[in-house]
């Protein structure tokens, strides 16, 4: 608010690292910031909360010069700057972290730190100080190697080493700890600290609300384009900042009463997959059993193998796998495609929405007739049938409050949350038997997300087995009844969510699997898989 | 052996136009836009030269009447499917439909037109050295920038900032844009070389190689000179070995038939076609090959996001 931010500034005497006074920037159909004001001082982590679509992107893209606001001032050490593009943000010492890396896949690390670099003469020289950086804040990282055979982790730290190249005095992270594990979440706070103690301003976006909490000494809440409040995370708790997030009360995800689990609906038993991608995970003997009525998590760092997993369950994969290594409700599925999969109940949720989950091209309801049009009926004799097509998709976008103009709306134009809601909808009011869901709140609001969390607990309730494959710990312990850890292709044997710690987790997604993973053989899940029933 | 030092030439004749507008395809297309109006730009790079060369008697002038013609017919190409995002494949064998057609209707007043072919090189002496001589120092010089092209280019994208930018934008537009490039300008700049090399490509056909004016005298080199591209996995030292040895093959019927071997002509036409199925079949076998010279990012319209 812009009385909050007037006040601040005049305690203060010093000016303000970035202040941003009255920005205003409307598209067509939309008014993404409105009016927004806020100041971030020397050495302070600064969080700006808010959900999807509040305008946090846009306010970002606006102070690194990506685009430019229609009205409003910005406010740097006091003087008013005008920020065309990135190279003149850089140029003023402004660092930013992207959410979707800004990174090139066929080029090595030192060639991706000097594009981003605003004047780079001599690789040489660019080299050492990359090394002199990694060593200083702890980043190893080797400079030769190629971008894609890095894991998720090592990418983000060359978007880091190459912020910090640039002796940043205002550092942007946009969502930077999504595809982390807990122990890289924790070193990523050491160096932010550290940077903060150096006089480094940090604006760091996120909504997982507790690492806020832990790493931010102020907040700034957005809601609709309009700056709605300020807060102290350290003296306030995840949920009342989600609640001023999303401007109403948030209820905790309704669990039930204890759930009874029937029998084992979706059945994998030593399934192990050689990938054909040159830098896909190979699978190995991987076990699992999923009850109807129970939730089961699949934890791990990115790149571990999930998404071969995920291939190999909705059959997408044409692979040698063993015959009866895959049994839906009991029938061996493993040389069936997706519809023949589909058509015995199953249903599948890819982590990608756009290109995989639904036609980016195509109307909402088209979207849904894709997947949907055998379980609803929603052709005859060859034909679509408009009425249920439309009234389908229509009813997708009321249960899950998707915001969209509507059935007609191409699925390329909605927002990442809202399209995997839509998407997420689509599958669950198939009513399927078996719903195998990659990443179901990446990128989701808190709103969406613990929407997204009650459908996936209902439809448990239903009888349905499901199997969530997640890097966010905090939806595995709030919605599964049991998980397992994907690291290196392996998987760890399945465990009760009541008896395992978050560190436990951890360790095991950082691939201390051989700890436990030898001392299992493959009898014992048996017993494993019985004494989860008893939890 | 005498027949062999005018089989090289012919040889190196029959290769410099693949090897120009190869080259600049190469650069258009690492800059992840897929230009298939080769042959058109080459056909009108070709009668611009030779018009201009007999209307003014220079063959200079009629060279630079080539790059800036091949330049104009990129630039049509780069509006469209660059600004106006039309789709990239639909817009280039256009390009290449109005080549044809336009050079004909141009060229119609200089059918049967006479020129002195571009002179060759000669160094008293050196040029007169048996074999070596007339191969290495007797060509005319767009047979030596061909070559200089070429080395260029591979120093341009292996050692300059600026073609890191350029492989940056083909490789992957979003972060080129978010990092704060201007993707289109890039662009722009890299289909008008392409303009420019086959522009030249065409001059050498109509001022060097046959030095007169026949319709569509392009016979397909502009579709040799893309398949050449991806024969080479967008690497130019294959494509300088590439662009040889399609020369070679596209020379072996003539001299084939001389020696009185019979070879359909057809069959050695569909060649480098035929060579190129076979490399892409190869390298499409292991994806690394593909994924580490192949732009990701090619033939796709770039809208920034808001």
């Amino acid at each position: 608010m812009t009385g909050d931010a007037g006040a601040e500034a005049m305690k203060g005497n010093a000016p303000a690292q970035l202040e941003v006074r009255g920005v205003t920037k409307a598209f067509p159909g939309c008014l993404a910031n409105d009016d927004i004001s806020f100041r971030i001082e020397p050495g302070e982590i600064h969080a700006l909360l808010g959900e999807n679509g509040a305008g946090k992107s846009t306010l970002v893209k606006i102070i690194y010069g990506v685009l430019q606001a229609d009205q409003g001032d910005l406010i740097w050490e006091g003087k008013p700057v005008t920020i065309h593009s990135p190279h003149d943000a850089r140029e003023m010492g402004v660092g930013l972290v992207f959410q979707h890396f800004s990174l090139f896949e066929t080029m090595t690390v030192l060639e991706n730190i000097a594009l981003a670099m605003n004047d780079v003469r001599d690789m040489a020289v660019l080299r050492q100080k990359v090394i002199e950086v990694e060593k200083t804040y702890g980043l190893p990282l080797d400079p030769d190697r190629h971008v894609y055979t890095l894991s998720v982790g090592e990418r983000q730290r060359i978007e880091i080493v190459r912020c910090l190249l640039q002796n940043p005095k205002l550092l942007i992270l946009d969502e930077p700890t999504s595809v982390l594990t807990p122990q890289e979440v924790e070193k990523l706070f050491e160096t932010l600290r550290r940077l903060a103690d150096e006089g480094c301003a940090i604006l760091y976006i996120s909504h997982k609300l507790h690492e806020v909490k832990a790493l931010c000494q102020r907040a700034t809440v957005l809601r609709g384009g309009k700056v709605v409040g300020g807060c102290d995370p350290r003296e306030e708790t995840a949920k009342s900042m989600a609640e001023m997030m999303i401007g109403q009360k948030l209820t905790a995800p309704d669990r039930g009463k204890q759930r009874e689990f029937g029998d084992v609906r979706l059945d994998v038993t030593d399934l192990s997959l050689i990938s054909d991608e040159q830098f896909g995970t190979h699978l190995k003997n991987i076990n699992l059993k999923v009850r109807g009525g129970e939730i089961m998590g699949v934890a791990g760092v990115a790149g571990n193998g999930q998404n071969e997993l995920f291939q190999a369950l909705a059959g997408e994969t044409e692979h040698e796998a063993a015959p009866d290594s895959i049994k839906i409700d009991g029938k061996s599925v493993a040389h069936f495609g997706p519809r023949r999969r589909r058509r015995l109940g199953a249903a599948f949720v890819p982590e990608e929405r756009n290109g995989h989950g639904a036609v980016p091209d195509m109307s909402l309801s088209e979207n849904g007739f894709l997947t949907a049009f055998r379980r609803m009926a929603l052709a005859a004799r060859g034909l679509i049938r408009e009425v249920p097509t439309r009234s389908f998709a229509d009813n997708i976008i009321k249960t899950f409050d998707v915001r969209t103009t509507g059935a007609g709306a191409e699925a390329g134009s909605l927002s990442g949350g809202n399209l995997q809601k839509f998407i997420v909808g689509r599958e669950i009011l198939q009513d399927p038997g078996v719903l195998v869901i990659s990443q179901p709140t990446w990128g989701v609001d808190a709103g969406a997300a613990s929407a997204i969390h009650q459908a996936l607990l209902d439809l448990a309730a239903k009888g349905t087995a499901v199997l969530v494959i997640s890097q966010d710990l905090d939806e595995i312990f709030a919605i599964c009844d049991s998980v397992v850890v994907m690291s290196e292709g392996k998987m760890s044997k399945p465990r009760p969510m009541a008896d395992v710690s978050i560190e436990e987790i951890g360790l095991l997604m950082g691939g201390l699997h051989d700890l436990e993973g030898n001392a299992t053989p493959a009898n014992d899940m048996e017993e494993t898989g019985g004494r989860v029933g008893q939890a | 052996m005498e027949w062999l030092v005018p089989f090289i030439l012919t040889v190196i004749t029959a290769s410099t136009p693949l090897l120009l507008a190869a080259s600049g395809e190469l650069v258009t297309e690492k800059s992840g836009v897929l230009n298939l109006g080769v042959e058109g730009m080459m056909l009108v790079g070709a009668i611009a030269g030779f018009a201009v060369t007999a209307s003014s008697g220079s063959a200079i002038l009629g060279i630079l009447a080539a790059v800036v013609a091949g330049v104009l017919m990129s630039l049509i190409f780069a509006f469209l499917t660059l600004s106006l995002m039309a789709n990239q494949v639909a817009t280039g064998l256009a390009l290449t439909i109005f080549g044809i057609g336009f050079s004909a209707l141009v060229g119609s007043k200089f059918v049967g037109f006479a020129i002195d072919p571009l002179p060759a090189l000669s160094i008293p002496g050196i040029s007169a050295i048996p074999v070596i001589g007339p191969i290495l120092f007797g060509q005319d010089f767009l047979v030596y920038l061909s070559i200089a092209v070429v080395i260029g280019v591979g120093w341009f994208l292996a050692k300059s900032r600026a073609g890191l930018v350029l492989k940056a934008v083909g490789d992957s537009h979003h972060s080129a844009h978010a990092i704060g490039y201007s993707v289109i300008k890039i662009r722009y700049l890299a289909t008008m070389f392409g303009g420019a090399m086959a522009g030249l490509g065409g001059a050498y056909l109509s001022l060097s190689y046959t030095p007169m004016w026949a319709e569509n005298m392009t016979a397909g080199r502009g579709w040799i000179a893309l398949a050449l591209v991806v024969f080479a996995t967008w690497r130019p030292g294959r494509l300088l070995a590439g662009a040889y040895m399609f020369g070679l093959i596209s020379v072996m019927q003539l001299h084939a038939q001389g020696a009185g071997i019979h070879v359909p002509s057809q069959f050695m036409s569909m060649l480098p076609y035929l060579a190129t199925v076979i490399v892409l079949v190869i390298i499409s076998s292991d994806r690394a090959k593909i994924r580490l010279n192949a732009p990701a990012c090619i033939g796709q319209a770039f809208r920034p996001a808001q």
